[in-house]
């Protein structure tokens, strides 16, 4: 068996199987966790649950105008990088062909340029902050071990796509052999480090824009 | 033909002009990815090259590897040089049979030893000392042994007798290996293929006649001149991969108009042959020309390495079912771990309201007989 052989067969096995056990896991082992009843009484300008959950999954991911001028740069980079991995993953043929194989879903495809272009902006964004973790004073002294992994294991696969969109540097085999490989890392540490903010990011904000929703406090 | 009858006098007799040979030998050359420089030398080595003894063994296989290399449509001198050979042993063409063959390959391999190419097509099994695949009494492995040991250098032909192919799929019932795995001590070069292209054959012997030693080989034994690229960057529909126009079934548009069959399982992109380039049946098409996807046939184990029409970007996940499981064992980690969760928070909440009644209980019966009649 050659490593594409693995990468194609088991470790594409396992590594979806080890994610999705990883994700109900930690999605089962919050959501039934005891909730602290609210006793509070509904403010005077109270939206009600729903609305108030509704509208933090919103704002909250919208730049905060306050902090703007001293975020921008974050802001900027944060956006690109994660609207330039919502592209290739879901606009990338290869992609959208793994998925239909698996699930019989389909949908079209974007122009490869247009991918190509979200891969490189993603690249660049992805360096830029590593780099920065590592050089940033406060930045550095806060970051993990996870900071570091969840970047890198979120990197190696964009890098590997490149390379094997344009089949350059290294043969197409081993370049497809990596990119799967890279992904299949990326895929077992998801549920268990800070990439499965992918999942609990807007689950926690509909938690707090619930509770803040009700009391009519602005978020 | 006399024994000592030289390749020249051999096209002579066909009627086949020098003008003709150094024509071939510019091709092979080509072919052999050597410079055009070496045409002249090859044609010379080539008239002046006496008969070669060749050994050729079926083992474990379907004969597609033969009928392949010996339906060539049209007797060029390819073909021609295939006959020069001497072709001192073959089951399937030799017109001796039973005792007659076993004495035929006896001598041939005893007058030649250790100058005779020994070309075999089919795995060879190893389960149970070999039984499954004999001739004449004696198993493939026995037969291997003895005759390799006498050979200038052995021929794997076919992806069978490179790889263990067919034969070796999973199960494996019969352990079936490609011969590399059994012989250790001569030079090897495998011809992989499901059929081998004739061409390649014809190409090694022709280096080996010419310059008396095999081909430089890639990491998988394999002619460099021939396995050296990929079928996807030879395939005539490849603008159509960079411009990301595929054909998403065999029937639809894309079908029609030619675009590159990625998306239907061609294996082309890690594949390498040289289907691309020299074509069968005369050069007239190859798979993906006639519209199927590259099978991959000339790479190890390919028949377990999933569905052909499986693209190389996707591969063998998991079933729903597996899916289910996995998720259902999340729940289960999940669950309990909720469960315990819950189980301190009420531990620590009894114990809250057993300090508060111890505090607060205390205080309120000594208040009471405080305030008692």
């Amino acid at each position: 068996m050659t490593l594409l052989d693995f990468a194609r067969g088991p470790a594409l096995y396992w590594s979806t199987l080890i994610m999705v056990c990883g994700l109900v896991w930690r999605l089962a082992g919050v959501a039934l966790l005891p909730f602290r009843p609210d006793r509070s009484a509904a403010g005077p300008q109270s939206r009600g649950r729903v609305r108030g959950a509704l509208g933090t999954i919103v704002s909250r991911s919208l730049p905060r105008r306050t902090f703007l001028a001293r975020t921008f740069a974050t802001v900027v980079v944060g956006y690109a990088m994660h609207l330039g991995l919502l592209i290739i993953l879901l606009g990338g043929a290869p992609h959208i062909l793994l998925v239909a194989q698996a699930t019989g879903l389909s949908w079209p495809s974007l122009p490869k340029g247009v991918v190509a272009l979200a891969s490189a902006v993603t690249l660049v964004t992805l360096v830029f902050v590593l780099v920065r973790r590592c050089t940033h004073p406060v930045l550095r002294l806060l970051s993990n071990f996870d900071d570091f992994l969840s970047i890198v294991l979120t990197l190696v696969p964009v890098a590997t796509g490149i390379l094997l969109a344009e089949e350059t540097v290294l043969p197409y085999r081993t370049l497809l052999t990596w990119h799967i490989l890279s992904v299949e890392a990326m895929m077992i540490w998801l549920p268990f480090g800070k990439l499965s903010h992918v999942v609990f990011v807007f689950a926690g904000r509909a938690v707090s824009g619930a509770k803040l929703g009700k009391r009519g406090a602005t978020t | 033909m006399k024994p000592r009858d030289t390749l020249g006098q051999k096209l002579a007799g066909y009627g086949i002009s020098r003008r003709a040979l150094l024509k071939f030998a510019a091709a092979a050359a080509t072919s052999l990815a050597l410079p055009p420089g070496v045409a002249p030398a090859i044609a010379e080595s080539l008239s002046g090259a006496r008969r070669q003894s060749l050994i050729w063994l079926s083992f474990q296989d379907c004969t597609g590897c033969l009928e392949s290399l010996t339906r060539s449509d049209a007797p060029g001198i390819e073909r021609l040089i295939f006959d020069f050979i001497s072709l001192d042993y073959q089951e399937t063409l030799m017109a001796a049979a039973g005792a007659a063959a076993d004495e035929t390959l006896v001598r041939a391999a005893r007058d030649n030893h250790g100058k005779y190419l020994l070309a075999i097509d089919g795995s060879v099994p190893t389960a149970e000392g070999g039984v499954h695949s004999m001739v004449g009494g004696r198993t493939n492995m026995d037969m291997l042994a003895e005759l390799a040991e006498g050979a200038a250098a052995v021929l794997a032909i076919g992806t069978c007798a490179a790889y263990g192919g067919i034969p070796k799929a999973a199960p494996n019932p019969t352990s079936a290996v490609g011969i590399a795995d059994l012989v250790k001590e001569k030079p090897i070069v495998n011809i992989p293929g499901c059929p081998p292209i004739p061409e390649v054959l014809t190409g090694v012997l022709v280096n080996f006649l010419t310059f008396g030693r095999l081909p430089d080989l890639d990491d998988l034994g394999r002619p460099l001149a021939y396995f050296g690229t990929t079928i996807h960057d030879q395939c005539y529909r490849r603008p159509y991969y960079d411009q990301g126009k595929f054909a998403h079934s065999f029937d639809d548009e894309g079908a029609r108009q030619g675009w590159c069959l990625f998306e239907l399982g061609c294996k082309g992109p890690t594949t390498r042959n040289a289907c691309a380039s020299l074509k069968w049946n005369g050069g007239t098409s190859f798979p993906i020309q006639s519209g199927h996807g590259c099978l991959g046939c000339s790479e190890p184990d390919f028949w377990d390495k999933g569905s052909f029409y499986t693209s190389l970007s996707g591969g063998e996940g998991p079933p729903w079912d597996a899916v289910g499981g996995a998720a259902a064992v999340g729940l289960g980690i999940g669950g309990a771990a909720a469960f315990a969760a819950r189980r301190s928070r009420a531990a620590v909440d009894r114990q809250l309201a057993k300090e508060w009644q111890r505090d607060h209980g205390a205080t309120a019966t000594s208040k009471t007989e405080e305030d008692g009649p």
